[in-house]
């Protein structure tokens, strides 16, 4: 018998398998179709939905401040950000200029939000790839030191709710800055403990490097927005492009990649840590007196109108399209998530790799099915 | 480049675009929407950053929030439809983020986007009937 004949026999058939929605690496409910040619991944099809909470019709029901703590449940690991987004939003709608130290309380919450994110981001993806325990503990180690303090300034440890419109719920309390400058102190060289940990690993760098590589182009295409877009050469953070609150006040670098691949998608995140560090600090030394809570009612009425207002999440960017009719409540509300964008490029991504791969590809787009769905 | 810019650009290839007063949003007759969207990328406009619509229970708005990096600029563009056809043109072809936010408005409202490459329900199961964001 000659090969070509032996290879006709046992050619394997091309079939289609379900990745999730329970599958421990889709990090919640994600349904991934797969083709596959025996372990190759010919083609994908994403299937969202199972979180969909239909938020945007519950903020037709609600009044602007009612809708708060609904914000906190869309990208959930980084509840800070997104409460700050929303009354950003809000804000723009009606024109409202908060007190220096309310920006300057938002900038500290929204940047240690932001290390938070990226803490669990990068170590759970590490942890798709079979580093099993090590590293998320160490991770979830060092977040839980930002996630106690955001328990002492609002009380809660997931869900904050703790930005209001025009200013935040409560100042923060005695001592918060110091308790700040110390977990600054001792957060920067545990970044550099964890990097070590990672970059040292040569399964980590062999699995990462050159695998699903998103070209600038395509990610501005599809729509593609924060670590994600600028770990594929695009210098582009609304921090500094398009500058909210006070960050036009703190020196800070962009980190960007030059491949678009894994690899420069988890150095992206490492490296934007560090940066936030260095703006929650220049807030912390730089923090005004003032009060900065609100003292208007919880009811009001903006002028009939629209606004579109988007800011930089951990994720990308999330943006709040809201059109009042003068009313106390949304006429109508559209949450413009980052992580819906994200994920949409997978598909492009992961064809022609290895299952395997594909997992590492999608662990290191690092989205959240809360906000994807809504 | 401002909205007021593009809409000079716009509305000398669509002559019935108009610009709405308050919000500076250009609006195009939904038969322009396809040459106002090749103008916008010949203009350098590379994102399609969100797309949605709005029910006003006259009519239903669809709103297009369009980014230029290199220009660092913004559009907003609209084009109205009427309730009993609610039909448009894809944009699919120009920006790739137009796949997954016109199948989201079709879910939601009901719109129907023309020569979309798979325009299927997104975020409600494939059997439902109804568009739960349509206020009639």
């Amino acid at each position: 018998m000659d090969d070509t004949s032996l290879k006709e026999d046992i050619g394997t058939e091309e079939f289609w398998v379900n990745m999730g929605p329970q599958h421990p690496s889709t990090h919640g409910v994600l349904r991934l179709e797969l083709k596959l040619s025996g372990e190759t991944v010919v083609d994908g099809i994403v299937h969202i939905g199972y979180l969909h909470r239909s938020m945007e019709k519950i903020a037709e029901n609600r009044t602007y401040t009612q809708f708060i703590p609904f914000t906190d449940r869309l990208d959930y690991l980084a509840s800070m950000n997104n409460n700050l987004a929303y009354v950003l939003a809000v804000e723009k709608l009606m024109g409202i200029e908060v007190s220096d130290r309310a920006k300057y309380i938002r900038v500290i919450m929204a940047e240690l939000g932001r290390i938070a994110s990226h803490l669990f981001g990068i170590t759970t993806f590490v942890q798709d790839l079979g580093a099993f325990a090590t590293p998320l503990f160490y991770g979830m180690r060092e977040r839980e030191k930002i996630v106690e303090l955001f328990d002492d300034v609002c009380g809660q440890r997931l869900t904050y709710n703790y930005m209001r419109v025009g200013g935040v719920s409560r100042d923060l309390p005695n001592g918060a800055d110091g308790k700040i400058k110390g977990i600054i102190k001792y957060l920067r060289p545990k970044f550099d403990d964890l990097e070590a940990l990672f970059n040292s690993n040569p399964i980590f760098t062999a699995r990462t490097r050159g695998v699903g590589v998103l070209t600038a182009s395509k990610a501005v295409n599809y729509g593609v927005t924060g670590p994600n877009l600028r770990a594929s050469g695009v210098k582009w953070d609304l921090r500094k492009d398009e500058p909210y609150l006070c960050y036009d006040k703190f020196t800070f670098d962009i980190p960007v990649g030059n491949n678009g691949d894994a690899w420069d998608r988890y150095k992206v995140r490492m490296d934007e840590m560090r940066q936030s560090l260095r703006i929650a600090e220049q807030a912390v030394l730089g923090l005004p007196e003032g009060d900065p809570t609100v003292k208007a009612g919880r009811i009001f009425r903006p002028e009939p109108g629209e606004t579109y207002m988007r800011s930089e999440n951990p994720r990308g960017e999330l943006g709040f399209y809201i059109v009042s009719d003068g009313s106390p409540i949304p006429f109508r509300m559209k949450i413009r998530s980052p992580s819906f964008s994200n994920i949409a490029v997978l598909p492009d991504l992961i064809r022609g790799l290895k299952i395997a791969d594909a997992v590492c590809v999608l662990g290191s787009l690092d989205v959240v099915m809360g906000e994807i769905d809504r | 480049m401002s909205n007021g810019e593009a809409f000079g650009l716009i509305k000398l290839k669509i002559p019935d675009t108009s610009l709405e007063e308050k919000t500076r949003a250009i609006v195009v007759p939904r038969e322009g929407i396809l040459e106002a969207a090749r103008c916008l990328t010949g203009q350098g406009f590379d994102s399609l950053h969100n797309l949605t619509a709005v029910d006003n229970k006259d009519n239903v708005t669809l709103v297009y929030h369009f980014y230029s990096m290199k220009k660092r600029a913004g559009i907003v563009l609209k084009t109205q439809l009427l309730p009993d056809d609610l039909t448009v043109e894809s944009v699919e072809r120009f920006w790739r983020s137009a796949d997954w936010l016109e199948r989201e408005v079709y879910d939601l409202f009901g719109v129907k986007f023309l020569n979309h490459p798979n325009l299927k329900r997104i975020l409600n199961p494939e059997e439902w009937t109804i568009h739960p964001l349509r206020k009639t």
